[in-house]
């Protein structure tokens, strides 16, 4: 009796729980959350370089910023890269990751260890320097991917210069350095389907392909679901590929939201305008995370 | 022999993967080395003619780089130390201390992994005006000391451990810390070796946040120097490959040595959901 008692208090009241969480809550709070609610506020007043000075020289515009947006054709220009980039690249991304984990996956394959150490590193790379690399391997002149092309009888393409190469040159170089990581989570993924349902399937004559049509595929729903909602999150965040190797050019082809946010909020001061861009872009991350699920779910039934 | 040719496949696409995922590497690790000019030439040269060091020294001398070297080691030791023990004490609060609210609250905080990092930065940018932290390491620094995803991470290792081991360590009478101290960081310990790989190379690797809080040259991590360096001297191939490889090498060391707690963490991050 006395040792339920003591239960309960304890879970009535901790305050060493509450030392424990104090540090990090504190932070979160103050560091992310209350700037999120902010950037809210922030976004319904036309906050600008004036208002950087004095904060009494901002006014309350209400949806004014989220209008002008939408009457924007550089923000729409920037939202139609960014959904190129993701519906693109996120896919080719997923694709590559789950051809070097079916590579990899097979039990007879040697030295997996190393190739799957190789290809996971590009991803640890830094961005900004790697952006540098393919801009060098993407000159028109001298860089190795023309002189490469060259020998099949491609002609150069100017891939950073002309706004029709511009962003699938950016998506060769994300799917470059972002496959490995999904690759693992694929890899970990096969490990977890019972060998049983291969052996099953192996005794009612299925082929290798038909195998991986009715056991891989299914079985990998939910490693699909994971990495397939972690890549278009980040692909929608896209800043530092553009930033570097494009400056969001040639005409406009290569800038995308984020670059935009950062360009008004960052470069003119027009934060309230900003603001309201940020908040675009969560809305839009939230919606085709949803969409995931639900085609996600589609595909169960 | 259908096996054979089935095998001869497969090594081949294997190896063609690899050469793809480390040419971009090795290109910039050769070209570093080349005279000044040399890798803007046609037909392109794979292995520098006569190495040489002269660019290393022009970053070091001339264009200050290890002043961001050391920058990117105070910003990414300091977050990656203190980010370890801020996330590793909520994470075991929320997976084995009760309190009222415990539930509620995680999933809330959890809830905030969906916002994306963006949407904070303008009204972060303004608070630490006001702090008057902008332009100094602290500005880097701060908004990195905790995170969600770590707490989470810390979390879902942390609920396995057993009640009984801390119920008697309590009977003992040992100070709460003093169990979180010495009873639990031990056994967590590969959780907090991925946590702590994987916070170095975010810290280390990150662009938008230092590029926006930091103005000047003295304070820039290596990602912002090398940014700004590449707008001025983007004639200057074999310059910026130095730079890169300065800026690259540091985490692909630590990758390297460390790849088998972090690859594994990757793995089990993912299954568990």
């Amino acid at each position: 009796m006395p040792s339920i008692a003591r239960g309960v208090a304890r879970s009535e009241r901790n305050p060493a729980a509450w030392l424990f969480l104090a540090p990090a809550l504190i932070l979160i709070a103050v560091f992310f959350l209350l700037p999120v609610i902010a950037a809210l506020m922030l976004s319904v007043t036309d906050f600008d370089i004036y208002a950087l000075r004095d904060p009494a020289n901002a006014r309350l515009v209400w949806l004014e910023n989220y209008a002008r947006l939408l009457r924007s054709p550089l923000f729409w220009q920037a939202l139609r890269n960014t959904l190129y980039f993701a519906v693109v690249g996120g896919p080719l991304s997923i694709a590559a990751s789950l051809g070097a984990a079916l590579l990899l996956n097979g039990r007879t394959v040697r030295l997996r260890g190393l190739f799957r150490t190789i290809y996971f590193t590009p991803f640890v790379t830094t961005l900004v320097a790697v952006a540098i690399v393919w801009r060098y391997l993407y000159h028109p002149r001298y860089g190795l991917l023309n002189y490469a092309l060259g020998w099949i009888g491609v002609a150069p393409i100017d891939w950073l210069g002309d706004p029709r190469w511009a962003m699938p040159a950016i998506i060769i170089m994300a799917v470059w350095k972002n496959f490995g990581y999904n690759m693992l989570i694929f890899i970990a993924g096969l490990q977890a389907i019972p060998t049983e349902l291969y052996e099953a399937a192996e005794m009612d004559g299925a082929g290798s392909l038909s195998r991986f049509r009715h056991v891989t595929w299914p079985m990998l729903g939910p490693t699909m679901l994971f990495a397939g909602v972690i890549t278009m999150i980040g692909y929608f965040q896209i800043f530092a590929e553009p930033y570097v190797m494009t400056q969001g050019g040639p005409l406009r082809a290569t800038t995308t939201v984020v670059l935009l946010m950062y360009e008004e909020g960052f470069r003119w001061w027009r934060m309230g305008y900003a603001a309201s861009i940020a908040f675009v872009l969560f809305v839009i991350i939230l919606l085709a995370t949803l969409v995931q699920f639900r085609l996600q779910r589609g595909e169960e039934r | 022999m259908n096996r054979r040719l089935a095998s001869v496949l497969l090594y081949s696409t294997l190896v063609i993967g690899a050469l793809l995922s480390l040419l971009p590497i090795l290109w910039m690790l050769s070209a570093s080395f080349m005279a000044t000019g040399e890798a803007s030439s046609y037909p392109p040269h794979v292995l520098p003619d006569h190495p040489t060091l002269e660019h290393y020294r022009a970053l070091f001398t001339r264009l200050n780089l290890g002043r961001s070297l050391l920058n990117s080691v105070i910003v990414t030791v300091t977050v990656t130390t203190v980010s370890l023990f801020v996330n590793s004490m909520a994470g075991y609060a929320f997976a084995k201390l009760r309190f009222r609210g415990r539930d509620r609250l995680f999933r809330l905080l959890a809830a905030g992994l969906v916002i994306p990092v963006q949407v904070s930065m303008l009204p972060l940018f303004l608070l630490l005006k006001q702090m008057g932290l902008i332009n100094t390491y602290w500005g880097v620094i701060i908004p990195g000391l905790a995170s969600i995803f770590g707490i989470f991470l810390i979390r879902q290792y942390t609920l396995a451990f057993p009640d009984e081991l801390l119920d008697a360590a309590r009977m003992d009478g040992a100070g709460e810390f003093r169990i979180y101290w010495s009873l639990v960081l031990p056994v967590i310990a590969p959780v907090l070796a991925t946590l702590s790989i994987w916070t170095f190379l975010s810290t280390w690797n990150d662009f938008m946040w230092p590029l926006i809080v930091l103005s000047d040259q003295d304070h820039y991590t290596l990602p912002v120097a090398l940014a700004n360096l590449v707008g001025e001297h983007v004639q200057d191939t074999e310059l910026m490959m130095a730079g890169s490889v300065l800026t690259v090498l540091p985490v692909l060391v630590v990758f390297l040595f460390l790849q088998r707690y972090y690859v594994q963490g990757v793995m089990a991050g993912s299954v568990k959901g």
